[in-house]
């Protein structure tokens, strides 16, 4: 499996949520005209996005899965609720963007000020529900490496979005063409800035390293220890 | 469902007045979903590599938006709009898991390619757009046209953007080989068709940065052919 820093690092670069899966692209391309409410939605993001994919993780391998339920007893050991999956993802994002908003109202009234108006927004947004199916499909082993991959989804998310913010504020005293202005050429730099992006799915991660050592080094060493490699890869 | 069409039906006003005609052809053009209210381009554009693939998840969408405009409208008098964004949620909910189960049980080959887009309907923008500027304040027979409009807005931008990539990508559409194969056989070492001639597909259509490219060029062809929707910044 991969290490949890390796799926940390993919789910920034190589599996971008904006420019792999145009996830959140609604509240990508509707805040992102200055940088200051970019850096609050970003932040909003992560924040959100750190707290739900855990709480679903344990949704669903404590409830959900099938088999899940073994801990009741056995006789629930038989019971799939996957198809419940979408109501209660969806619900539990809608009432932790809902908590989170009240407790941030109450404990930390300078960080409501910053992120208040953002979180209502984000219940709807793409990319939170999406990091909770795909850390659904993807089965993460461990709740440390859900955790990463939502963190590092949500940062990736945040340089996404502040990014696009800050070429669209010099954009805008650029020629470009008046049928394009506004959403036409957003549009073309987002696809532009994926392009950038895709050159991080050259990054290999650990496995993938070490296979490519072995094969390196392979010609060079004995024969005997060839073998030896075979007999690790085997096991 | 009839019943409940007729009933909602103003007295007098046909059931296609011109204003109903309005609500379905209005969001294929100039108020289109995707271009111009930009709404619902989350799950749009990651799905769009194969034709068929962009049909399967627009008539989704057209279901439900149909659907959960028709609900909704129908109880938007009983719905207390503090938790009415829940209230929508789940009703929208219940619907993309019926689409989502129906795909599994007879296409699942593409509900398998589909995977958690099928799911990301629910946050689809132009679902939840439609609920609350359309179908919070309208009869369920008006809504229940605004939301075929919608779906069917969305639905055409889908396939138009999966023609482009699938031509351009794979040199196919729906499946079948347009320009020929490109695997080579006995005497003709490039493959036939159009790759006898030395043409190759463009694999970058098939990669994500392309949909998002497209969807801009069909902004910009529809803003020029229309010049009251240019923005001024």
């Amino acid at each position: 499996m991969e290490s949890t820093l390796d799926i940390f690092v993919k789910s920034i670069f190589s599996e971008n949520m904006i420019f792999a899966y145009f996830l959140g692209m609604c509240s990508y391309l509707a805040v992102s005209k200055t940088v200051k409410t970019a850096v609050g939605l970003g932040a909003a993001v992560i924040f959100v996005l750190t707290v739900t994919v855990p709480v679903n993780y344990l949704l669903e391998n404590y409830i959900l899965k099938a088999g899940a339920l073994d801990w009741l007893g056995p006789e629930y050991a038989e019971m799939d609720l996957s198809f419940l999956s979408f109501i209660m993802f969806i619900a539990v994002v809608a009432s932790i963007v809902q908590l989170v908003e009240m407790l941030v109202e109450k404990f930390a009234p300078s960080l409501y000020g910053a992120l208040g108006i953002f979180l209502p927004l984000i219940a709807v947004n793409c990319s939170i529900l999406g990091g909770a199916l795909f850390m659904q499909e993807r089965q993460y082993s461990t709740i440390l490496d859900a955790t990463s991959f939502a963190f590092g989804s949500g940062i990736g998310w945040f340089i996404a979005i502040v990014a696009i913010a800050a070429i669209r504020e010099k954009v805008r005293y650029s020629h470009v063409p008046a049928p394009l202005k506004g959403l036409g050429i957003t549009f073309i730099i987002t696809g532009l800035m994926g392009m950038g992006f895709m050159s991080f799915m050259g990054i290999k991660y650990g496995k993938e390293v070490k296979k490519a050592d072995k094969v390196a080094t392979a010609p060079t060493s004995k024969p005997t220890i060839q073998i030896t490699h075979i007999n690790k890869d085997q096991k | 469902m009839s019943e409940v069409e007729k009933k909602s039906k103003a007295p007098g006003e046909p059931l296609f007045s011109k204003k109903n005609k309005k609500l379905i052809t209005d969001p294929l053009t100039d108020s289109n979903p995707v271009t111009i209210q930009v709404l619902g381009i989350c799950s749009a554009l990651a799905i769009t590599v194969q034709v068929s693939q962009g049909i399967v998840m627009g008539l989704s969408v057209v279901f439900v938006t149909i659907m959960g405009n028709l609900v909704i409208s129908a109880l938007r008098n009983m719905i207390p709009s503090k938790i009415r964004i829940i209230v929508q949620l789940v009703v929208v909910a219940a619907l993309v898991i019926i689409v989502d189960q129906v795909l599994a049980a007879f296409l699942p080959d593409l509900s398998s390619k589909l995977s958690v887009f099928v799911g990301l309907i629910i946050t689809n923008c132009i679902i939840m757009g439609r609920l609350e500027a359309f179908a919070m304040a309208n009869k369920p027979w008006p809504s229940v046209l605004d939301g075929l409009g919608n779906g069917l807005g969305y639905a055409g931008l889908l396939v138009l953007v999966a023609i482009f990539r699938e031509l351009f990508g794979s040199g196919s559409l729906m499946g079948y080989p347009l320009l020929g194969s490109p695997i080579p056989i006995d005497g003709h070492p490039l493959g036939t068709g159009l790759y006898a001639l030395g043409y190759m597909n463009n694999n970058m259509f098939v990669l994500p940065p392309m949909a998002l490219i497209i969807v801009g060029v069909i902004i910009w062809v529809q803003r020029s052919r229309n010049k009251s929707l240019q923005e001024t910044h």
